[in-house]
């Protein structure tokens, strides 16, 4: 053995010399593959005749006083030419900023000094140069809101009365809950796991539904997949470092995965504003409200073992409300489609991840007590959970 | 919000101010910078830029398509087409009449309909409209057709003709690579065209093969309106006075929706409004107006502060319609309209189709009434 040793290590320079070689040599096959297939033109054998094929997606739009911005992103065979524009079918001048043919997944501006109608709808077509249309509708015009100081401030409080408002209303049966014992307390923790259930759901949906509305490139509903993958992944990892989490951990983890949610909510609701199709009403936003008051209960429901100080349950409203707030100023910024995407698959993941959870903590509860996690009175939460929400979902999806 | 709307609405007086040609300075500022912003983007047609071209587009604002047409890359130019009349070749029959003997070929061509926008046109000669067949009543007229194209094609002539020269399946309709000779009389005289009629029609013509047929009336054959006859009969002295244009409605469906996105005469939309067409003030205007617009039920004709006389199908040499200033065609449907501008001052007059859809998709134009001095 003695002896083996240092002929091993003699050896060892070269093997990894030729272990790192082996790391090369397919790297190179690869960029000799793809030099010898631009080099020759055998793929010219496919070529049909036919046009090259064009994509042209429209990702923001911007009205204010010069008229209409739209900004689009191209994906094709071929650099993409956009040769005209029509607005409610006449040809307008515009500018084109860069200026010149896109590439694959590039994107511009078209600036159009288009005299729009206040609360009217327009139609915008780009011709590009194969003739090829793509059509996007403003359904109602109004101004971009502009990220300015005064309407911060009015939007952060819509974002209050949507997010943080409903929470503490939710937070306030704290006291009653902690009176219920064994049962109510399950079924307290039932009722959370069906709001969430909702809550990924109609996250999923929604963050499907743009993700259909950005570029094809960015295969969209395979973004919101992975990106909810890997964040309930990483977020559970990190939730178990210290075992199942109980108490606060597991209420702020329910609080951080709701205010996710919650974000993408203010998303919604500010890209309406900038879309014009939403007149906020009352009823609207007190429709978001009652929806909402269902999120404080499931924060607490985890804290009723436990008496936490004051100044955690004040956090824990923040953390799952104040997301509304910056929601709405981003979403009003009209900001591109896979974005917003991208924030409600987050929130879908984190929801998965405290619905797993809770799933965990009330199974726990059920060994102790030596009975099945799966009872009436749980299952009874759930449903009785979705359907609040389900139902008080009617009063603000028109 | 209140605020908001006044601001609007001065942005949209100032806006319509400037179709009235009064824009300040400010404006036409503006005006001038997207313009030269859209030809930096269309860098390659910025030589065939006509300088007379500034003034009109000025005034009509920013609702017009940015760039222009490269007409030599199309091998064609919608101004010159106004008047190159196909007079073909002439001989004698041995029964003393004359024949006339027109080459035309069918072809598959790509061709720049809007600035920037390529449609992959058939056509006859290269060019759409095909050319201005243009003879004298009574004439024996040949046409030698050959198709070069990728499909079978014809040519469909309104005129008085033969079953057998009618250009439809069966009679007059060849395929790729072969030829076929129309023969007939050129009658009656008036403002005709032709197109392919080849199955199916609609798509035939909208993808280009299409032209107008001018038979010049014989002034021997109208003894009592021999004058009008001379006047439309090409090289007459009388003919020379009258400033004659050739003008084919016609539309392109870019994206196959069987809609059209642009609108046009003589194929290029809004050439007219760039390229104003010259016209001297104190000699009348004959326009040969013939509508092939492919989808849409009409088309028409609207004159600015000036009326005509019109003369439905050119079949009669007394008008058919007298002082109107627009008038409506179906699809094949063709006439002549007769006006001056001896009384007017000299400007840019506008005609365009009052479809406003057409006008704002590429259907309208100007004429730039100059005092000529010889």
């Amino acid at each position: 053995m003695s002896e083996a040793v240092p002929t091993q290590s003699a050896l060892r320079p070269p093997r990894n010399w030729t272990s790192l070689l082996w790391f090369v040599v397919p790297l190179l096959a690869l960029g000799a593959a793809a030099a010898w297939l631009s080099g020759s033109d055998w793929l010219k054998a496919f070529d049909s005749g036919a046009p090259p094929v064009e994509k042209v997606t429209f990702e923001r739009m911007i009205l204010d006083q010069d008229g209409i911005h739209a900004k689009v992103r191209v994906g094709g065979s071929e650099p993409v030419t956009i040769a005209q524009v029509q607005v409610d079918e006449a040809y307008w001048t515009f500018t084109q900023d860069p200026a010149g043919p896109l590439d694959h997944l590039a994107s511009a501006w078209l600036h159009i000094p288009y005299p729009w109608v206040l609360g009217e709808k327009h139609e915008i077509k780009v011709l590009t140069k194969t003739g090829t249309t793509f059509k996007k509708d403003i359904d109602v015009a109004v101004a971009t809101p502009k990220p300015q100081f005064n309407l911060l401030a009015p939007q952060a409080l819509l974002g209050a009365f949507v997010g943080i408002v409903p929470v503490v209303i939710g937070m306030l049966f704290y006291p009653a809950m902690r009176g219920l014992g064994r049962g109510g307390l399950d079924f307290a923790l039932a009722l959370t796991i069906g709001l969430l259930i909702f809550l990924f759901a109609d996250s999923i949906k929604e963050a499907v539904e743009l993700a259909l509305k950005a570029a094809p490139s960015f295969q969209g509903v395979v973004m919101v997949c992975i990106a909810a993958a890997v964040v309930f992944l990483v977020l559970f990892m990190i939730g178990r470092r210290h075992g199942i989490p109980t108490g606060l951990a597991l209420a702020t983890y329910i609080a951080l995965g709701i205010g996710l949610h919650n974000l993408g909510e203010g998303l919604a609701i500010g890209a309406a504003f900038a879309a014009g199709v939403a007149g906020l009403g009352t009823f609207l936003v007190l429709g978001f409200t009652l929806h909402n008051v269902t999120e404080g209960i499931g924060i607490v429901a985890p804290l009723v073992d436990s008496r936490p100080p004051w100044p955690a349950f004040a956090g824990l409203a923040l953390l799952a409300g104040a997301p509304a707030i910056i929601g709405i100023w981003l979403g009003s910024m009209s900001y591109s489609p896979h974005w917003s995407a991208l924030a409600l698959a987050v929130g879908a993941g984190a929801i998965l991840q405290v619905i797993v959870e809770v799933c965990a903590y009330l199974m726990r509860n059920a060994a102790r007590a030596g009975g099945n996690w799966l009872s009436p009175s749980t299952l009874s939460g759930v449903i009785v959970g979705i359907g609040i929400m389900y139902a008080t979902a009617m009063l603000v999806k028109i | 919000m209140q605020k908001w709307i006044a601001q609007r609405l001065s942005r949209r007086k100032v806006l319509s101010g400037s179709v009235a040609a009064a824009g300040g300075a400010t404006l036409a500022a503006f005006t001038t910078e997207r313009r030269a912003t859209a030809q930096a983007v269309h860098q390659s047609h910025a030589q065939s830029a006509n300088t007379a071209a500034a003034a009109p587009q000025h005034a009509h604002g920013p609702m017009i398509t940015v760039g222009d047409v490269d007409n030599s890359k199309n091998g064609f130019d919608p101004t010159a087409m106004l008047t190159d009349w196909e007079i073909g070749t002439v001989s004698q029959l041995p029964d003393g009449r004359t024949l006339r003997t027109f080459q035309i070929a069918g072809q598959d061509k790509e061709i720049e309909i809007a600035p920037g926008v390529f449609f992959p046109a058939w056509t006859y000669n290269g060019r759409v409209p095909g050319p201005t067949l243009r003879a004298t009543e009574g004439e024996r007229v040949r046409i030698v057709f050959q198709n070069g194209g990728s499909h079978p094609h014809s040519m469909h002539f309104h005129g008085i003709h033969s079953a057998r020269m009618d250009g439809v399946p069966g009679a007059g309709m060849i395929g790729p690579g072969e030829e076929f000779v129309y023969e007939f009389d050129a009658l009656p005289f008036g403002c005709h065209l032709y197109h392919c009629h080849a199955l199916p029609l609609k798509r035939h013509i909208h993808k280009g093969m299409y032209g107008a047929f001018i038979v010049d009336p014989d002034p021997a054959r109208h003894a009592e309106q021999a004058a009008a006859a001379r006047s439309r009969l090409l090289g007459t002295p009388e003919n020379k006075e009258w400033q004659e244009f050739v003008m084919v409605m016609n539309g392109f469906d870019t994206n196959f929706d069987n809609e059209n996105e642009t609108y046009a005469v003589n194929t290029v939309a809004h050439h007219f409004m760039k390229h104003p067409i010259r016209v001297d003030r104190r000699r009348p205007v004959r326009i040969y107006l013939v509508n092939i617009l492919e989808f849409d039920l009409i088309n028409s004709f609207h004159l600015h502060g000036n009326f005509f006389d019109y003369f439905d199908h050119g079949t009669t040499l007394t008008p058919t319609l007298k002082t109107i200033d627009t008038v409506m065609q179906c699809q094949a449907q063709r006439g002549i309209l007769e006006f001056s501008y001896r009384d007017h001052e000299a400007g840019s007059y506008m005609f365009h189709a009052h479809q406003s859809e057409f006008a704002e998709l590429g259907w309208m134009g100007m004429f730039d009434v100059r005092e000529v001095t010889s």
